[in-house]
């Protein structure tokens, strides 16, 4: 026995709301993050993700309120992403009492950004968001490119180089989505998932695409993550995270449970 | 009664979670502070950490909390809960940032877990090792009252710890190679992982820190 791989709910919120919302039969505000990453903490969710999609700067604000909120109640890591720019962002945030930050759009900017923050607050609160979409082949081998703005720009950089050269700067750990199956329900990319979870040493979380409890197992199993991210199916009731443990329990992963 | 509980702040990383984690489980009063006479004051010292190790030393030093710490445990004999890096610390060297001499309280090393890393049967273990890891106790102590023996707890580290008297082992985690998950020393307790991040087995551990008399 060892480490347990981890699940992930993950709550995209903006100014201060659950947005897609979030269907508990018994719960009393379905747009409340606060109640719902306690419920979460409840069910035994290894760790929260809290996505922060606010666009204004009152919003952020907002944020940073419901943060300090989270970190009260929930005795679970929290990781914090969405418009995270500067190190002063990150500091809010840790300030705040998040556990880790989530980096993407800056990271692609300023990649020293990753390194600046590693080096100051530590590695372990650092975690390098990358949105891939698999591109044309190249010599019949498929290639994953990153894209920004909601998978509409390409940049040209190459998925894996960029995983590489991020854990290289101090990135603690990977959260990867898959651009071409986010919000689809088919499943992760399995490809881009075992290339990036082969390159680095560093942990690598899968997102985008869970539809049912064996995506979660496929993740692990066939993509090597060590750990899965899902929102809709818990979100809205299909299953309980202590469902999708017992299930990866069934099919030899190792879970906490 | 737990008393006034300090939280030693040496400046690297937000220990809010830490100070809320001992208020949820019923700390009278929780401060935290580099404040001598408010060390001296408390009734309990929790010495947590995060980030890397040169720095940390460096802040210790720097605001005199070595000193503090020292006093804490020797002279006042309050019971102790170290946290992570703060466990570290205690110990004589690390090889983090190129090798730091560090606290030398408990005689040992904090060792890098090796990359690449693999287990027994020979599969690759990323490092930073990071999540719910089991904690075996390996010997009885007031801090594992209520926790189950391979009880999981969160950790995030990529160096850990290796006393040398190894009667002083309370807690092992294994992770390609065994490392020290808790020690235990009269009126100190010192844990790799984070007790305030780990769920309900966490709670209980803090909780059982509020109660501990120090001996053990």
């Amino acid at each position: 026995m060892g480490l347990a791989i981890r699940i992930i709910p993950c709550l995209d919120v903006e100014n201060g709301r659950v947005v897609k919302g979030v269907n508990f039969v018994d719960i009393r505000d379905a747009g409340d993050p606060v109640e719902i990453a306690i419920r979460y903490n409840e069910q035994g969710a290894d760790e929260i993700t809290f996505l922060d999609i606010t666009a204004s700067h009152e919003g952020r604000e907002t944020t940073v309120h419901t943060v300090e909120q989270i970190a009260e109640n929930v005795f679970i890591p929290l990781t914090v992403g969405g418009g995270i720019r500067t190190v002063d962002d990150i500091r809010t945030m840790l300030n705040a009492g998040a556990d880790k930050v989530s980096i993407n759009t800056a990271a692609i900017h300023n990649p020293e950004l990753v390194r600046e923050s590693a080096e100051r607050f530590g590695s372990q609160c650092i975690v390098v968001a990358i949105d891939a979409k698999r591109v044309a082949d190249v010599d019949g081998q498929p290639r994953y490119e990153i894209f920004t703005h909601g998978g509409r720009k390409p940049t040209g950089i190459d998925a894996v180089a960029w995983a590489r050269r991020m854990a290289e700067l101090g990135a603690g750990e990977i959260l990867l989505t898959s651009m071409d199956r986010d919000g689809t329900k088919n499943g992760f990319e399995l490809g881009v998932t075992r290339a990036i979870t082969d390159a680095v040493e560093i942990p690598v979380i899968a997102s985008g695409g869970v539809g049912n409890l064996d995506h979660l197992v496929a993740g692990v199993i066939e993509g090597g993550a060590d750990a899965v991210l899902a929102a809709s199916i818990f979100h809205f009731g299909e299953y309980t995270v202590p469902e999708a443990k017992a299930y990866m329990a069934e099919h030899g992963i190792e879970v906490r449970l | 009664m737990s008393g006034v509980v300090a939280v030693i702040d040496y400046g690297m990383g937000n220990l809010h979670s830490v100070a809320s984690a001992l208020q949820h489980v019923g700390a009278e009063q929780v401060l935290v502070t580099h404040d001598a006479e408010q060390i001296r004051q408390a009734d309990r010292v929790v010495f947590p950490g995060v980030g890397a190790m040169r720095d940390c030393m460096a802040e210790i030093r720097r605001l005199k909390c070595d000193q503090l710490l020292a006093d804490a445990l020797v002279e006042q004999h309050k019971p102790v809960l170290a946290i992570c890096v703060g466990m570290q610390a205690l110990m004589t060297h690390s090889e983090e940032n190129g090798g730091v001499d560090c606290l030398n309280l408990i005689p040992g090393e904090v060792r890098y877990f090796g990359n690449p890393l693999r287990d027994a049967a020979g599969e690759r273990l990323k490092v930073p090792h990071m999540g719910w890891n089991e904690v075996r106790q390996t010997r009885p102590h007031p801090l594992w009252q209520g926790i189950e023996d391979g009880e999981r707890f969160y950790f995030v580290h990529s160096y850990y710890v290796d006393a040398e008297d190894r009667g002083l082992v309370a807690g092992a985690l294994d992770y390609g190679v065994t490392a020290d998950a808790a020690l235990a020393r009269d009126n100190l307790f010192a844990v790799q992982f984070h007790p305030e991040k780990s769920h309900t087995a966490g709670l209980q551990l803090l909780k059982n820190f509020l109660e501990w008399n120090g001996q053990c």
